[in-house]
């Protein structure tokens, strides 16, 4: 099936998930922190319109409600948090090197390449769109994770674990028109109430290694010093 | 259903009213009352359930059966008898100054919050309300690791609440998947509902859900602690209050456990292979193993004994994965008596560690000789823990090693190696901190040890007699679990 040949929404639907996993992208191979949570409000917003775009063409109203907890808490609320947090800490400016740029954007690659080929199995079952809207989210997912691992400072593993999250909304979205209201209430709530944890959490690494470079966090382990 | 929604109900208030004057003396007495009534309303809930069959409330919103009224029992038991641990060792800590008002009020506050999540993860009917209570639990749980403020204790929350937090997020992907699945063949707003999905098990598409469980496995397994996803365990443990040390190892785990078994229930339905088993089995056996091991070098008391949990939990998951009524059986008997001995281990290492202000294991010595009580709570948990007759611990091992035997015969030798290896590892450093002489410095501290009188006792009692309620109780788990009674 040819992409002009489906209807307007699943066009839409489409170019939204490109969009999403480009954002992705941009997150992971970004080193300034202000401009990464910068993209990172960007994809906040582009999940917003996806919501709202499902919302109107499946005439499901219950997502107008979660398209505005995703606008208040992915572009405004969070980001706000984190851009003062690393204002407080004078870090704007600060470069951190990724150790081997190419190899993380190579990783990513591999990792998105991996999510259409676990998911492949559900072709059979379902419509190309799907595959595709699924794969993006999965690999949304693991972007996350590769950004978490690939970063040193503390915003920027909270960025990869609050995009972890707009992954599994897509998902929960194009896939399914959103997840019953109560749950979808419940995982907002989570969210809220980690992002405000984070916050509490940055003051107290601070106050305890007068950074919020993670590497430092290293007292625990197994192996003998 | 009254019963249910006072279990619930309860904690609720727990935390608004902690929150407000958890600082004042005596709290931890209210504490003990309320997970007290809690207890009454769950033997309540439990004696319904065994009258009546399964239960489900006019809203389909909770679902009782028999596999989680006795983890609700359970949870409630363990609740009481920690938060009579807690109530003293709590006080003890505040005279030593480690702790300030608003910190006591945030640990209470949050110990009602924890136990309020842990209902809620056993009672909900809807599987997207259960990871949203899990992730309320490591919420819940986080502060409460940190709680001392040290550069150690922020370490291993922030560690805990990033490992966690991810991995739970695969588990939420693998909900996503399952209710894909789900909204193909039924309306949307039900699809997740447990009740309406085993009823339409065999209808949903097996590719998706094989996907699906590889997910929930893996995300719900980060939170049982299973290798290579156990590293937050040991560091939580070690660094946050010996009492939510009690309940992480005895409560939270076992309730992660049982989310990874109702999705195992679910897809075996769809898939007729046993794919999920053999995933549960790998991931059990691998934890149990390098459980063992890593036992013989630790040198802090607490990491120990959460080596010790990940060791049983993979071995629960171990025998869930074998599947069939005896491993079934096992496992359930097994999660039962390790969160009762471990709890009580917990309790009596908190102990420990306020008698000689430390928790490293090579300045703990002579405990018998300094307070016996604590020095042969001690040893006699590590015995029961450590598998010895005539322990409950003994029973469910020599339960799982015969089905094993039974079904995958040249998988028994690796059991009884880690089994092997775990003993030795355990009785290694315990053997000198409860015997020898006492050092100078160290004075016993005022420890109510009722909680490890009962919690041993009953694992005795299991080792040597199951009561035929509580026997009838597992066979219908089991029969709910595996489709057979094991008796």
């Amino acid at each position: 099936m040819h992409i002009e040949q489906t209807d307007f929404y699943t066009q839409a639907i489409l170019s939204m998930a490109a969009l999403v996993g480009l954002t992705s992208f941009l997150m992971l191979g970004q080193s300034r922190l202000l401009r990464l949570i910068f993209v990172f409000a960007l994809q906040g917003f582009l999940l917003t319109i996806t919501t709202v775009l499902a919302g109107y063409s499946l005439d499901s109203h219950h997502l107008y409600i979660s398209a505005a907890l995703t606008l208040l808490l992915k572009v405004i609320f969070i980001p706000w948090m984190l851009r003062r947090e690393v204002m407080h800490m004078n870090a704007q400016r600060s470069i951190q090197a990724l150790k081997n740029k190419t190899m993380v954007m190579l990783g990513g690659a591999s990792l998105m390449v991996f999510s259409y080929y676990i998911l492949h199995p559900i072709v059979p079952t379902t419509s190309p769109v799907m595959l595709n809207a699924l794969a993006v989210s999965l690999s949304v997912v693991l972007l996350g994770m590769l950004l978490m691992i690939s970063h040193r400072q503390a915003v920027a593993h909270v960025v990869g674990f609050m995009s972890i999250e707009n992954g599994l909304f897509f998902a929960a979205i194009v896939a399914t028109k959103g997840m019953p209201m109560v749950v979808e209430l419940g995982v907002a709530f989570d969210v809220l109430v980690a992002a405000v944890l984070f916050g509490i959490f940055f003051l107290h690494i601070r106050t305890s290694i007068d950074s919020l470079d993670v590497d430092l966090l290293n007292r625990l382990n197994e192996v003998d010093k | 259903m009254i019963a249910a929604y006072l279990v619930l109900f309860i904690p609720f208030v727990g935390i608004i009213f902690f929150a407000i004057v958890g600082h004042k003396t005596d709290m931890g007495k209210i504490n003990v009352w309320l997970n007290g009534i809690c207890l009454l309303a769950s033997i309540w809930l439990a004696i319904n359930v065994l009258n009546q069959g399964t239960i489900l409330s006019p809203n389909k919103a909770f679902l009782i059966d028999p596999f989680n009224v006795y983890l609700i029992a359970l949870t409630a038991f363990v609740g009481l008898t920690t938060s009579i641990f807690s109530s003293s060792y709590m006080a003890h800590e505040k005279e030593l100054g480690k702790l300030t008002d608003n910190r006591l009020k945030l640990y209470y506050s949050m110990y009602q919050g924890f136990m309020l999540a842990m209902y809620m993860v056993l009672t909900t009917n809807n599987m997207g309300i259960m990871w949203v209570a899990m992730e309320g639990a490591t919420l819940a749980t986080v502060l409460l690791v940190s709680l001392y403020r040290t550069p150690e204790s922020i370490e291993a929350a922030w560690k805990y609440f990033i490992l966690c937090g991810v991995g739970i997020a695969q588990a939420l992907f693998g909900t996503i998947l399952l209710y894909y699945a789900a909204v193909q063949i039924g309306d949307g707003e039900n699809a997740l509902l447990w009740s309406v999905l085993y009823e339409n098990a065999t209808q949903l598409n097996p590719e998706i859900l094989q996907i699906a469980f590889v997910f929930l496995l893996v995300g719900y397994g980060t939170k049982i602690g299973l290798v290579p996803l156990h590293n937050w365990l040991p560091d939580a443990h070690s660094e946050g209050p010996t009492p939510m040390s009690a309940v992480l190892s005895g409560l939270l785990l076992n309730d992660a456990l049982y989310a990874v078994v109702r999705n195992k229930m679910l897809v075996d339905g769809a898939t007729h292979n046993n794919m999920a088993g053999y995933l549960m089995m790998g991931f059990g056996l691998l934890s149990f193993l390098v459980g063992a091991l890593f036992l013989h070098r630790q040198k802090d008391i607490k990491r120990l004994f959460s080596y010790s949990s990940i060791e049983h939990m993979g071995m629960m998951t171990f025998a869930f994965g074998v599947g069939g009524p005896m491993a079934t059986f096992a496992a359930l008997l097994h999660m039962t008596v390790h969160s009762l001995t471990k709890s009580a281990i917990f309790v009596t290492v908190g102990h420990a560690a306020q008698i000689t202000g430390t928790q490293s294991m090579d300045k703990i010595r002579g405990l018998i000789k300094t307070q016996p009580r604590v020095g042969w709570g001690l040893l006699i948990g590590t015995l029961a823990i450590a598998g010895f007759p005539p322990f409950g611990v003994f029973t469910s091992e020599f339960l799982v090693l015969l089905a094993t035997m039974h079904s995958y015969p040249w998988l028994a030798p690796f059991l009884l190696l880690g089994i092997g290896i775990a003993f030795a590892g355990l009785f290694r450093h315990v053997q000198p901190m409860v015997y020898g002489d006492k050092p100078e410095d160290q004075n016993p501290v005022k420890a109510n040890l009722w909680p490890v009188i009962i919690h041993l006792g009953l694992v005795l009692w299991l080792g040597l007699a199951i009561p035929e309620f509580l026997a009838n109780w597992f066979s219908q788990a089991t029969l709910l679990i595996s489709g057979s009674t094991p008796l």
